[in-house]
């Protein structure tokens, strides 16, 4: 017989902890999976050296001057019958075609960046090297600086949707799980308190920010030099306050569901939408002006917008203070309705 | 305090379609091993959740340990241990996590280790639950029941499904239980488990009691001591066999006769000489103690596990 009653929030919530640590899936879905994701994305869309234009010359008078003087000035270029270097253009094997002679004529596609850009290069090459001259001298200052690069774009990105994946399948399909195989029946025939329950969960949710944030913006600062311009501190704030208003999400998709097919459905029903339109991996402004007020009021859209405004921009609390305002308001919106509505049996 | 353990007048818990109990009234005394046995879909288990306070009654009465449910949920919730008919736990947490965990909801309980040998898991205590056995995993199930120091133990089904060997581990279980003075009601389709264990049994079908008394009394009230059963290929007149020395009821399934009765010796000889006067071949003959299983039958003309 033993009276010292050992703390069932403290049992809950270690209870909580173990069960994810055991579970592999989880633990890649929410540590693995992100850091893959980053790794792959990062390099696909990592910023090249620029590229040299292509240029193809059809076969005559002049040609093989045109050539000497574009690979000259350090482009790519090949003398062509008039014929393949249009199927060239065609197939996008070049960017543009010079046709010399007076005038002389550029062929190529205004649609493509790339072919804009050779018929303006190519031509200014030439023309310097027929002898222009140009009215006022230039100079030029390059920069390429980490911040700015799309890999810093995806890391605060990657961060938010994994605060609302964690949110909702760590709260949403584990409640379901344990009602589908009755033990929320037996633990709620003990004197537990349901509160406690409940909150362990959340507990958890909260607890797990401090290791999401070090694990993503820590690769992300080995792997890239994505660097964090605003404040840690900040940052740190709006990923809990993001990790509250998804936890009540998760609560609330699980308050009703019986098994967990259903809220597997429900939970993909409410991330699919923000997944696409919430600028994970591009910028949510790409999307039409209709969608916009929609897009500004899902959550993820707030989460990661705060995220990239400090991360990105070294913005304060000032310029983030909507959207905390806008989580904050929909964590206890979801709270109180998933509280009102939860079933334990 | 009162004597009763629970005390339930009428209790009716109707769902759309079926009534799972029908107006039943159940007393059970502190102290005692109570059985509710009857077949699949009896209502037994609705019983039980009422009474667990995890199912609300459509209609009547329940008190359990002298409380109502409505008033006395938290105190009541602090001295019941149950099992349920099927739960599972966690995959991936050990024997000693799971009781622990249970532990820590009682403001007052049991040992954690203590309760584990209780069941005999000890070398058990670090594996995981997807680990164990059937039986295993019924055993934990009654050490979280048993970690809060219960005055009322609540088992449903606690054996179905498990080989003989884990079947007698369990009877262990609550024979000990039951030792310590604790209340214990169980659920089971097996006769012999019921006949085992209770002191007192309910014979429960479509909703209500049908039956109530120790089991010994049950057999001699509703059955008699023996069986006498018999296959003859012939038609059989029921009213003489009935009238056959000793015999105290008749039945007949698929074409073959049992008789209950006070006496074999009595009524085996008389039996005989019926046959041969009919002129009907004896294709089988055969007795035994009656059970529980032949008080179902004499009262439902079913058996209880078709
Ligand atoms: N939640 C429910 N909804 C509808 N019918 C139910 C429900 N639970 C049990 N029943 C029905 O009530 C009857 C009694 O079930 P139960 O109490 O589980 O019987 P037992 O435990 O004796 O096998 C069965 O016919 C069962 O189908
Ligand atoms: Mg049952």
């Amino acid at each position: 017989m033993t009276d010292r009653a050992p703390s069932s929030l403290v049992e809950l919530t270690l209870t909580r902890i173990r069960l994810f640590f055991r579970e592999p899936s989880a633990v890649f879905w929410t540590f693995g999976f992100p850091l893959l994701l980053s790794v792959a994305l990062g390099v696909a869309f990592r910023n090249r050296p620029p590229q040299p234009v292509v240029a193809a010359i059809a076969a005559g008078p002049g040609a093989e001057e045109a050539l000497r003087a574009v690979v000259a000035a350090g482009q790519k270029g090949a003398v062509l019958p008039v014929a393949a270097a249009r199927a060239a253009l065609r197939t996008g094997k070049t960017d543009v075609v010079v046709l010399p002679g007076s005038p002389r004529t550029y062929e190529y596609d205004p649609t493509r960046e790339d072919s804009r850009l050779a018929r303006l290069v190519v031509d200014d090459l030439l023309q310097r090297a027929e002898g222009r001259r140009d009215p006022t001298a230039v100079a030029e200052v390059t920069v390429t600086e980490p911040g700015s690069r799309y890999v810093d774009f995806l890391i605060p990105g990657l961060l938010g949707v994994n605060i609302m994946s964690a949110g909702m399948w760590g709260i949403g399909y584990v409640i379901v799980e344990t009602r589908q195989k009755k033990l929320l029946k037996r633990l709620v025939a003990t004197p537990m308190r349901r509160s406690e329950y409940l909150l362990s969960f959340v507990i958890l949710r909260l607890l797990f920010v401090f290791l999401e944030i070090p694990v993503l913006l820590g690769f992300g600062w080995l792997a890239f030099s994505v660097p964090v311009h605003g404040s840690l501190a900040l940052l740190v704030a709006i990923s809990l306050v993001g990790a509250l208003c998804f936890a009540g999400m998760g609560l609330l998709v699980a308050c009703r569901a019986q098994n967990v097919q259903t809220v597997g459905g429900l939970i993909n029903l409410v991330m699919m939408p923000m997944f696409l339109l919430s600028g994970v991996f591009f910028s949510a402004s790409h999307f039409p002006d209709l969608l916009q007020p929609f897009i500004r009021v899902l959550p993820l859209t707030a989460l990661n917008d705060a995220l990239r405004l400090v991360m990105n921009e070294g913005l304060g609390l000032a310029a983030v203070g909507p959207r905390l305002l806008l989580l904050a308001g929909l964590a206890i919106v979801t709270f109180a309705a998933a509280l009102r509505w939860f079933r334990w049996s | 305090m009162s004597e009763l353990a629970i005390r339930c007048r009428g209790l009716v818990k109707a769902y759309d379609d079926v009534v799972a109990v029908d107006g039943l009234d159940l007393e059970v005394r502190r102290g005692e091993c109570f059985g509710l046995l009857g077949p699949n879909g009896a209502g037994k288990t609705t019983t039980l959740e009422v009474l667990e306070g995890l199912l609300a009654p459509t209609r009547g009465e329940v008190e359990v340990l002298g409380r109502r449910w409505a008033d006395g949920a938290a105190w009541l919730r602090q001295r019941l241990g149950i099992t349920l008919q099927e739960t599972r736990l966690s995959d991936k947490q050990t024997v000693r996590e799971a009781v622990s965990l249970f532990r820590s909801f009682y403001p007052r309980g049991r040992d954690v280790d203590e309760v584990i040998g209780l069941v005999s898991l000890e070398e058990k205590r670090d594996a995981w639950y997807e680990k164990l056995s059937g039986g295993q995993k019924q055993r934990l199930a009654v050490a979280c029941a048993l970690v809060g120091d219960p005055e009322l133990l609540f088992l449903d089904e606690p054996t179905t499904g498990l080989d003989p060997q884990s079947r007698r581990q369990l009877w262990e279980v609550v024979a000990a239980m039951k030792a310590e003075g604790r209340t214990v009601v169980l659920t089971t389709h097996y006769m012999d488990e019921a006949e085992r264990l209770c002191d007192r049994v309910a014979v429960v079908d479509h909703g209500k009691v049908i039956a109530l008394g120790t089991p010994r009394e049950l057999i001699e009230r509703v059955v008699g001591h023996e069986v006498v059963e018999f296959q003859a290929a012939a038609a059989l007149d029921e009213a003489r066999l009935a009238a056959l020395p000793g015999v105290r009821a008749v039945h007949r399934r698929n074409g073959a006769f049992a008789l209950t009765v006070d006496r074999v010796h009595r009524t085996v000889p008389a039996l005989l000489g019926e046959l041969d006067g009919a002129g009907a071949r004896l294709d089988r003959l055969s007795t035994h103690s009656a059970t529980l299983e032949d008080v179902f039958v004499a009262l439902t003309g079913r058996r209880l596990r078709d």
